[in-house]
């Protein structure tokens, strides 16, 4: 009978997704937004905040691995949250990400061992201090590229490992500035409103 | 524009005044001593109750919020006056109640050194309230009350809670008037209507054979019950409603078909499950009203109608989500929708009805046994109100029969601990919901374990002369959890049995007046003596100590799988 629900259940395996929240800029917020997660258990695999292309206006970065079931769920949750503009979720493809990574080794190590200095190279690390006694070396992009190179200098004594949050950009979006004026508007505009899944029930008759 | 010097204190006050406020219920501390100070000079103004514990204060908020349909407020000091809160604020979000709480703070200097009082508020009620926030500069106070307001009433309501530092409070600044708020640019108070899905849920409608509206607390929230009857007049479809939806159609329309979940009615219980549309106006799907929910209404097109996003398709999927305001939405519908006569549809409910008369109602009204029933309580207490009382419920078997049973007239006369389900919520409550709704009677129907949880509200009856009826339906356990017990675990009664105290000399010792009945000769006179007496007055009503609330659909069950016995 319910055919036209039944796309939405197929969509109940767990992926990667990114959620891009626009918020104001105000204390307590992070938290509320964290209390939305942590009350369903769900675990944030990575979370930045950072300004956005508007000014004044924050911009959240969270990856969950969830159903999309849940990830809408979650959007909406947020959304309510009165100081969110915004929300949006976005699967892998739809975005380009990047993580960044810092690598602590030490000198002699760099210094005696060619390898490593290829390893370097060949994963395009940069080195952004040199002491000497160690060395820090930088590099961005997909966790895997990341998590290689932290793999491959293990065995050379890697003395500090750290890698930042996803920051990410979503390829369809064309920012936020002219939504930002809708939304000073008394009556904001349709493509405000959430409304977008609803444009999913269209073949409602079919049954 | 002309400006004066207020404190911060004084600014509290005149967004209260411009914000229409008339009553205000608290209880001072040190940490809120500079507004209760200033509310010295505003006594002619505004009425301040004193309760007996901030939850009291916060439960009577609701009480008041629910019969006035304006906010309620309520003042409580920092630490354990705000901590006594948080039961209110979690009912309130949970019930969409609308409330403005105020909260003293310590010195801003002082936040984070565990001074004396001193506790972080805002973080333990961030999950409990829709917005909060912490003043510590008394320049922010107009605006931020001003936005408080706003939230708190508009869109889906909720509580609001803002904690004010003593030195905000304290602090004179130079004071530019109140300008009501009506527009936050993050906050969308209610989605746009789309066309589009009314014209699909306008077509469900018309093409339904067997169409079951169902309607929550949406209805009276958004002040539609109007457009609500208009809506399911039209087209004849029966109207079943859950418990906070209640008084929103009167009890006696002929489409109302009674109450949803799992003490609910018989017929729209089973009929969720054999309705080929569902049409779910201002509610959400609570898991008391579904039952199991791989099993609730699988056969139908369900249309759900809802002012917060977030709500369509977070427990049942919806093929027509129609997001926005019922008072706007439900117009649009009955336009659309044809004037049908369903009365063979209904008449499958009245026949659901009679059994459900035969085989249940009848012996809960005109019980055999010797022991009062419940029900025949409130059947008293309707054939002298004739349905024009405020009801006022705790929770547990009580609520159920009451909400079941009583009747009622006009909306906002029903309230009750619904999502929360909080013991102790009925006598502050009916202190409120009297301040409320001061012309209307006020009857509050609590069982002998909540009473026992706020009694001390008691006190607030007593200082203020506000009218309130209590019936205490006294069974001497905590009957809800011991009918679990009996039916669901071997009649392992694991401390539900529970000693009253005198009520009558307890009530007489507050200046109440009081009486005990036990035996069915006496109850009509003794429930017309309470109604007939000017002023407050305590009923305590022994009832069968092993009376069960049914039907029932047993946890885990389907709502089509109801229990009549």
């Amino acid at each position: 009978m319910k055919s036209d629900l039944s796309n939405k259940a197929m969509e109940n395996e767990k992926q990667e997704f990114t959620i891009t929240v626009y918020t104001e800029n105000q204390v307590g917020l992070l938290n509320r937004i964290a209390i939305i997660f942590s009350r369903r258990k769900i675990n944030v695999e990575s979370l930045n905040t950072s300004p956005s292309e508007v000014s004044g206006i924050h911009r959240f970065t969270i990856v969950v691995v969830e159903s999309r079931e849940v990830v809408i769920k979650i959007v909406r949750q947020i959304e309510k949250q009165v100081e969110v503009l915004k929300a949006y979720y976005n699967t892998n493809d739809e975005i380009v990400w990047q993580e960044l990574a810092l690598y602590k080794v030490l000198s002699d190590e760099i210094t005696e061992k060619v390898k490593v200095e290829r390893l370097l190279r060949e994963f395009g690390a940069r080195a952004v201090a040199i002491r000497k006694d160690f060395i820090v070396f930088e590099t961005t992009g997909h966790r895997e590229e990341t998590n290689k190179l932290m793999e491959a200098l293990a065995p050379f004594g890697l003395v500090e490992f750290v890698r930042s949050a996803r920051v990410a950009i979503i390829k369809e979006s064309a920012g936020f500035h002219e939504k930002l004026k809708d939304f000073e508007k008394s009556e904001p505009g349709i493509e405000l409103v959430e409304n977008e899944y609803l444009g999913q029930r269209g073949n409602v008759f079919t049954m | 524009m002309e400006t004066k010097q207020l404190t911060g204190s004084q600014a509290v006050l005149e967004a209260c005044i411009a914000e229409g406020v008339d009553t205000i219920f608290g209880y001072p501390g040190g940490a809120i001593m500079p507004i209760y100070d200033a509310l010295y000079d505003y006594m002619d103004k505004l009425k301040h109750v004193l309760v007996r514990h901030e939850q009291g204060g916060i439960h009577a908020g609701q009480g008041y919020a629910r019969t006035s349909g304006k906010v309620g407020v309520v003042f409580a000091t920092s630490g354990p006056g705000a901590t006594n809160l948080v039961t209110g604020l979690a009912d309130a979000m949970i019930d969409s109640t609308p409330l403005v709480c105020i909260t003293g703070q310590v010195f801003a200097h002082l936040l984070g050194t565990d001074a004396f009082q001193e506790t972080d508020i805002i973080n333990i009620t961030m999950p409990v309230t829709k917005w909060n926030y912490q003043i510590t500069d008394a320049t922010e106070i107009p605006h931020i009350l001003a936005k408080a307001f706003y939230l708190a009433k508009t869109g889906r309501p909720g509580p609001v809670l803002i904690d004010i530092t003593k030195n905000a409070q304290f602090q004179s600044f130079n004071y530019e008037g109140y300008s009501i708020c009506n527009h936050v640019r993050s906050y969308r108070p209610k989605p746009i209507v789309r066309k589009e899905f009314i014209d699909i849920a306008v077509q469900l409608i018309n093409e339904a054979k067997k169409p079951l509206v169902i309607f929550g607390q949406g209805v009276i929230l958004g002040k539609a019950e109007k457009e609500f009857k208009e809506f399911i007049e039209k087209s004849g479809m029966p109207a079943a409603w859950t418990i906070l939806g209640l008084s929103a159609l009167p009890t006696d329309h002929p489409q109302n078909v009674g109450m949803l979940g799992m003490h609910g009615n018989y017929g729209p219980n089973v009929l969720t499950n054999d309705c080929d549309v569902l049409i779910a106006v201002g509610m959400r799907f609570d898991d008391r009203v579904t039952g199991r929910l791989d099993k609730y209404a699988k056969q139908a097109k369900i249309i759900h109608l809802d002012i917060d996003p977030s709500e369509i398709d977070k427990n049942v999927l919806a093929h027509v989500g129609v997001w926005g305001d019922c008072k706007e939405t439900l117009p649009l519908l009955t336009m659309g929708i044809q004037q049908k006569d369903r009365t063979e549809w209904l008449n499958v409910f009245a026949g659901y009805a009679k059994e459900e008369y035969e085989q249940c109602i009848h012996e809960e009204m005109h019980p055999t046994a010797e022991a009062l029933s419940m029900a025949e309580v409130i059947h008293a207490v309707n054939e002298i109100t004739k349905g024009d009382a405020v009801m006022v419920t705790d929770v547990g078997q009580h609520q159920m029969v009451t909400c079941r049973y009583a009747k009622f007239n006009q909306t906002r006369s029903n309230v009750t601990s619904g999502g929360l389900g909080t013991m102790g919520f009925g006598l502050p409550a009916a202190i409120g919901a009297k301040f409320g709704a001061p012309k209307r009677t006020v009857i509050a129907v609590i069982g002998d374990g909540g009473i026992q949880m706020t009694l001390q509200e008691f006190g607030t009856i007593m200082q203020t002369g506000v009218e309130v009826k209590v019936v205490i339906l006294n069974n001497e356990f905590l009957g809800m959890v011991r009918q679990w017990q009996q039916l669901f675990m071997d009649k392992r009664y694991s401390f539900v049995d529970i000693a009253s105290p005198d009520y009558v000399m307890l009530a007489n010792s507050y200046k109440i007046a009081a009486a005990k009945v036990s035996k069915r000769e006496d109850l009509v006179d003794a429930v017309t003596k309470m109604l007939a007496h000017e002023g407050s007055y305590v009923l305590e009503v022994m009832v069968g100590k092993e009376n069960n609330v049914f039907p029932m659909v047993p946890q885990g069950c389907s709502v089509s799988e109801i229990r009549l016995k």
